[in-house]
């Protein structure tokens, strides 16, 4: 995708990891949160459903766990850690558009119990996730 | 998360090694932040941040569209008339000066080179057809007219900008002190080298406006100061599909004949000695009844219906050619081409699962109302 503006770049906190599929993820009390990133929403477009998993389902690192559907196209949302979904954002039924929103915040997709704590290691950190979306922009 | 390919966008290496081309309000899109996205060749706003507030805008007020990638071609000479009856489907003869009429090119076949515009001049005729299909249409004008006395000259040198909505016409007089109020449906006006025309490809009232390309800018800063937002191609895209409106290359092509895209209406079959490239073809198919049509179909549950997805009914499988989420409606609806004879339910495979869905007759919105049963 070709993205000629400079000043609307994705937003990529520092505080969170990311992966190369663009989901991020946050550990908060041993349990780890998920969403997809400004990037992902921006390149998505306005969101208008999100299949969340079921809570209970059991997960692996970079396997399907979700779809998100935008006007525009539907993506697969990929586990970034192995584990157990242990909570879903019902709000995104009602208010998918929150993805597009807060996608750091309210727009949050699911929590996992994880089965290995130390796989958060292998996802980007902010510096990192950076170059690999400029590195998207410059394959077009 | 690998995202499906829109249909506007072109693999990077179609477009790879050719610059892509710029319109006259290229700069101004940029600086509205919007979304740049390489179609048919050109870079061009698929939002200016959302798709789906630029879709109420339109609805409900007034949205403007650079559709300067739209391939505008004057047609002038005694034979002007001569040519169009040959290649035209529709009837030439409507476009009398100051009116437009929508049809299409044919193949020998009877599938379709494009769909057009034929505005009637005091000088000729004006086609506006699409961007993708620029080069293929001014050859296939441009063959044909050796055998008549006919100038073809594509005008690069004017911007095309669409002001819809139900609030396009008061918002375009205040912008231009040019009343357009009075205009009439499928009419066009000419003065000072603009042509505006009550035309459009989104459901709602309004005008297209060619002009030159050194006055676009002024046009379009008119406009926003009158209150029009811009809207982007993805917009464009949600409104024509409700309205019911069809996208050459994804609809119809050189494979599918009028007849199975809901458009026999735009052809002309008298008089009947009037021998227009594919007549032949296109009766044949009409007398035997076209073997698919075009059907809208629409989902009342949750998914989106998307391009290729297939769709089995009463009738037997079929295809979506064109899908979205309706913004008006807040459901997905599409266009699938069906076997002949195909009602009532159906089930669309979306992601490996049979959803159930409908068969209607689009189109679906109109003036910001649903209007299929």
């Amino acid at each position: 995708m070709n993205d000629v503006t400079s000043d609307n770049g994705p937003d990529i906190p520092d505080d969170f990891r990311y992966a190369p599929s663009h989901e991020w993820a946050r550990v908060e009390d041993d349990q780890v949160t998920v969403g997809i990133s400004d990037f992902a929403q921006q390149s998505l477009g306005d969101v208008v459903y999100v299949e969340l998993p079921q809570v209970g389902d059991e997960v692996s690192a970079g396997a399907e766990a979700c779809v998100v559907e935008s006007v525009k196209a539907a993506a697969d949302v990929y586990a970034p850690v192995s584990g157990t979904v242990v909570a879903i954002n019902e709000a995104l039924e009602e208010a998918p558009e929150m993805v597009n929103q807060d996608p750091y915040g309210d727009g949050w997709f699911f929590k996992i119990e994880p089965t290995a704590l130390d796989e958060m290691d292998d996802l980007l950190d902010a510096d990192g996730y950076q170059q690999h979306c400029e590195s998207e922009d410059d394959e077009d | 998360m690998p995202v499906l390919a829109p249909c506007w966008y072109q693999p990077a290496d179609e477009v790879m090694d050719m610059p892509e081309r710029r319109t006259a309000l290229y700069d101004l899109h940029v600086a509205a932040k919007a979304r740049m996205v390489p179609f048919a060749g050109w870079s061009m706003p698929l939002n200016y941040g959302s798709q789906i507030a630029e879709h109420h805008d339109v609805r409900r007020s007034a949205g403007m569209f650079d559709v300067s990638h739209m391939t505008i071609t004057d047609l002038t000479g005694t034979g002007a008339r001569e040519l169009l009856a040959r290649l035209f489907a529709n009837d030439v003869d409507k476009a009398a000066p100051g009116r437009a009429v929508y049809g299409v090119l044919l193949n020998a076949s009877g599938g379709v080179i494009d769909d057009v515009i034929v505005y009637g001049r005091d000088s000729g005729y004006r086609v506006v057809s699409n961007a993708a299909t620029c080069e293929k249409v001014l050859d296939w004008l441009r063959v044909h007219a050796g055998g008549f006395d006919v100038a073809v000259h594509e005008r690069r040198d004017l911007a095309l900008i669409a002001v819809q909505g139900p609030n396009a016409l008061t918002s375009f007089s205040a912008a231009t002190a040019m009343d357009v109020v009075d205009l009439g449906a499928f009419s066009a006006r000419e003065q000072n080298g603009w042509m505006v025309a009550r035309t459009g490809y989104t459901g709602e009232d309004g005008v297209e406006v060619a002009l030159p390309n050194d006055q676009a800018v002024a046009l379009w800063q008119r406009l926003s100061n009158a209150g029009v937002a811009p809207a982007g191609l993805a917009a464009r895209d949600t409104l024509r599909l409700e309205a019911g409106l069809l996208l050459y290359g994804q609809d119809m092509d050189e494979t599918t004949s009028p007849l199975e895209s809901n458009l026999g209406w735009t052809v002309a079959w008298d008089p009947a000695e009037r021998d227009f490239v594919g007549r032949e073809a296109l009766a044949r198919q009409r007398s035997r009844g076209p073997e698919r049509v075009l059907r809208g179909v629409v989902l009342a549950g949750r998914g989106v219906i998307r391009q290729g997805q297939r769709v089995e009914t009463n009738a037997g499988g079929g295809t979506v050619t064109s899908g979205i989420f309706s913004p008006t409606l807040g459901y997905s609806i599409g266009f699938a081409r069906l076997p002949r004879g195909a009602t009532g339910d159906c089930l669309i495979e979306i992601r490996r699962s049979d959803i159930p869905g409908r068969i209607v007759r689009p189109p679906f919105v109109r003036q910001g109302k649903q209007v299929f049963k």
